[in-house]
């Protein structure tokens, strides 16, 4: 996960403000991830340069305005329906992207969790295959296998559990941004 | 050849307004060596698919196949014959007959298909030690415990020659290290030419299958097909 990926979903729902988005990010994924100021502009003037957003002076305040290019969509879009690497630590990144596609009406989130439940199954079909490859004296890396299988499948029951809580209420998203700002965006 | 076809298969419940689409259009084989798992919500047309497979209930429309004959094209009684014969069916709640000893239990299906009692005998005994409870022979259901009776159940879908192994939950009731080697069991019939089709809603043991096949609302949405061993400690 990076915080690219993640200001991206914020802005592929509405323009912002750069100093909107840390507070947003933050609200949004319970602070499981927080942001400094300065990461937040860096990776907004790297995503300008990628062509993925356009900013725009917005008068007096001298605050930037952001805005999601066609581009820049297609990358929000690529990384949502892209499972998590395992390497990666995987269920804090996914906590983070559902927290994310939650807030975004153009996002099939059924889609997103069937995509990572897949590749989990795949990945404990592995782990299982390696098992029933070794033998008993290798106990040791039984035991590595079995935590990875277990592991693996806590994510998938946590996928499961997800998915009936997005399909009991839709979307019951905290929206901690102040409305003279949404005004001011209009 | 694949041991089980399910070819644009409808299962339609009901009419007019309470009209439930079980299964939509759905197709699936199975090859001889191949356990495939089936996960989904509830409600998601799981147990339809298995009954259907199982010759159990008849699809609106689609075909089922099993070794090449179509189920719908059989008489009730040539249906019941091959259900005995190829068809092993483990039923979520065990379905043993508490009058009956482990053994005779097992036995009983290979009985009606008109094997000598000596020899269904024989049979029994042999599958039930290898399910692991050759020592349960002679008890009755009731007096054995969840696992023990799921076990009984696995022979008696085991035993003789049955070429396709369906099963639905055969796991549900039991611990991690039981349910464990129940797998085994199900995994060792079909890695010797067997198809198993396998409903669970553990993905530990969904994830002995060679592939999982995801449905909802009655189709596949998605399936996880197993890799070539090479290519699974690749990142
Ligand atoms: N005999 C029946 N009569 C009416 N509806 C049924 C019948 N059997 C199943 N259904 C309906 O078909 C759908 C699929 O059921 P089922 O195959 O039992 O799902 P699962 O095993 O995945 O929980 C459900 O909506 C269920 O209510
Ligand atoms: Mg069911």
């Amino acid at each position: 996960m990076s915080v690219r990926n993640g200001l991206l979903a914020l802005l592929a729902e509405r323009p912002r403000y750069g100093y909107e988005l840390r507070g947003e990010f933050e609200a949004r994924t319970g602070t499981t991830w927080p942001l400094n100021v300065g990461q937040v502009y860096t990776t907004l003037s790297r995503l300008e340069r990628d062509g993925c957003v356009t900013a725009s002076d917005a008068g007096e305040s001298g605050q930037q305005y952001y805005e999601i290019t066609a581009e820049g969509r297609a990358e929000v879009t690529a990384w949502f329906t892209t499972p998590v690497r395992r390497e990666a630590r995987p269920r804090d990144e996914l906590a983070i992207k559902l927290a994310l596609a939650v807030g975004n009406q153009d996002v099939d989130i059924a889609a997103v969790v069937q995509a990572q439940r897949t590749d989990s199954l795949r990945a404990l079909q592995d782990y299982t295959r390696l098992k029933a490859q070794a033998g008993p004296e290798d106990l040791a890396w039984l035991l590595v296998l079995d935590a990875m299988v277990f592991q693996t499948e806590a994510e998938v029951r946590w996928l499961d559990h997800c998915e009936s809580r997005v399909v009991q209420g839709r979307r019951p998203v905290v929206r901690p941004t102040p409305v003279e700002d949404v005004e001011r965006a209009r | 050849m694949s041991i089980l076809v399910l070819e644009a298969v409808t299962r339609t419940h009901g009419s007019g307004d309470g009209q439930v689409e079980a299964l939509k259009h759905l197709s699936l084989t199975v090859a001889p060596g191949e356990l495939v798992a089936v996960m989904g919500p509830s409600g998601s047309g799981k147990s339809t698919l298995l009954h259907l497979a199982g010759g159990l209930d008849q699809p609106t429309s689609g075909r089922v196949l099993v070794e090449g004959t179509e189920l719908g094209n059989l008489s009730r009684k040539a249906l019941a014959q091959l259900r005995r014969r190829w068809i092993g069916y483990v039923f979520q709640d065990f379905n043993l007959i508490p009058a009956l000893t482990a053994a005779e239990n097992v036995a009983l299906p290979r009985e009606l298909d008109g094997v000598p009692a000596r020899k269904a005998r024989k049979e029994a005994v042999a599958a039930l030690a290898e399910v692991g409870v050759p020592e349960l022979a002679d008890r009755f259901p009731d007096d054995m415990s969840g696992g023990q009776q799921q076990r009984i159940a696995i022979a008696r879908a085991l035993v003789g020659e049955r070429r396709l192994v369906l099963a639905d939950e055969p796991t549900g009731a039991l611990d991690s290290t039981t349910g464990e080697a129940v797998m085994a069991l199900l995994r060792a019939r079909v890695d010797a030419g067997a198809a198993g089709v396998l409903v669970t809603h553990d993905a530990r043991h969904a994830a002995w299958a060679n592939r999982v096949v995801f449905l909802r609302d009655g189709r596949v949405v998605d399936e996880s097909v197993y890799r070539a061993p090479e290519d699974v400690l690749a990142p």
